[in-house]
C-alpha cells in the first residue's frame, strides 16, 4: 500500500493521539524513506507537542 | 484554615489565570474558572496534603474547572464554519493526487527556539489564530492531556470530527510557525 502525502500527514497527526497499527507504521516508514517533505512534517508535528508543553512551563517560570 | 495557607493559595492566582486563559481564550471565563478553583481549594484545604506541590495541586483542580467551562460553552456556541468537518482548507497544501504543492522544508534548530520568549509569543499568536473549537480540541489534547474520546464527548462532536480538528490544528500551527518564525 502506497500512501499519498495527504494520507501520511493524517497518520502523522493521529500517531500523537493513538497507537498506529503495524501496517500503518510500516506504510509511514516506507513513505518517509522516499519523501523528504513528509519526513520534515513528521518532525515538525512532533515538535509542536514539545512547544505547547514548553508554553505551559514558561508561564510557570515567568511567575517565579 | 490558616492565614498562611490562604495567602499561599492566593499567590498562585496569576499563574492559574495565565494557564486558564491560554486554554479558554476568554478572559471572563478564565477568571471564573480560577475563582472557582481558589474557592474549592480554600474550602477543601484538607485535600492538599502538603506533600505535593501546591501549584500542581491547584492546576489539577483548575483542569476540571476548565473542562466544565468548555463543556458549558460548547452547548451554547454553534460550530463556527471554520470548525466544520469539511471546509476545503485541509486539501489546500496538496494537488489532486495528494502530493505536496510545495513540500515542507526542514526547520533550523527548532528546539533552540523553545528557549526564546519571542518564539513562545509567536506560538501563542498562532494558537490565537485557530478557529475556536479547533483550538479547544488541540489544547485539551496537548495542554490538558485528555484522550480523544473525552475531547469528543466534552465538545459534543463525533470521533471523526475530533480527529479532523486535531489534524487541522496541527497543520495550521505548523504552517503558521513556518511562515512567521522559521522562514523569516
Amino acid at each position: 500500500m502506497m500512501l499519498s502525502c495527504r494520507e501520511v500527514t493524517r497518520l502523522v497527526s493521529q500517531r500523537q493521539d493513538r497507537a498506529l497499527d503495524f501496517g500503518e507504521r510500516f506504510a509511514l516508514r516506507a513513505h518517509f524513506a522516499l519523501c523528504k517533505g513528509c519526513r520534515n512534517i513528521g518532525r515538525q508535528i512532533d515538535f509542536l507537542r514539545r512547544a505547547v508543553v514548553r508554553l505551559g512551563e514558561h508561564g510557570e517560570t515567568a511567575e517565579r | 484554615m490558616s492565614a498562611e495557607y490562604r495567602s499561599q493559595v492566593e499567590s498562585q492566582r496569576a499563574y492559574l489565570l495565565r494557564y486558564a486563559t491560554l486554554q479558554l481564550r476568554d478572559r471572563d471565563a478564565a477568571e471564573d474558572a480560577v475563582q472557582e478553583t481558589l474557592l474549592a481549594a480554600l474550602a477543601g484545604g484538607a485535600g492538599f496534603s502538603g506533600r505535593s506541590n501546591l501549584r500542581t495541586w491547584l492546576t489539577g483542580i483548575l483542569k476540571h474547572k476548565i473542562v466544565d467551562a468548555i463543556r458549558r460553552a460548547s452547548r451554547e456556541q454553534p460550530l463556527a464554519p471554520a470548525d466544520e468537518l469539511e471546509t476545503g482548507d485541509l486539501d489546500a497544501p496538496f494537488d489532486r493526487r495528494g502530493h505536496w504543492q510545495e513540500p515542507p522544508t526542514a526547520w533550523d534548530d527548532p528546539d533552540g527556539a523553545l528557549h526564546q520568549k519571542q518564539f513562545l509569543a509567536a506560538l501563542e499568536a498562532c494558537l490565537a489564530g485557530l478557529p475556536a473549537k479547533t483550538a479547544q480540541a488541540f489544547m485539551m489534547r496537548e495542554h490538558l492531556g485528555l484522550e480523544t474520546g473525552e475531547i469528543c464527548k466534552e465538545l459534543g462532536i463525533t470521533a471523526t470530527h475530533c480527529w479532523v480538528l486535531l489534524y487541522r490544528a496541527r497543520m495550521a500551527l505548523r504552517q503558521c510557525l513556518d511562515t512567521n518564525w522559521f522562514r523569516t
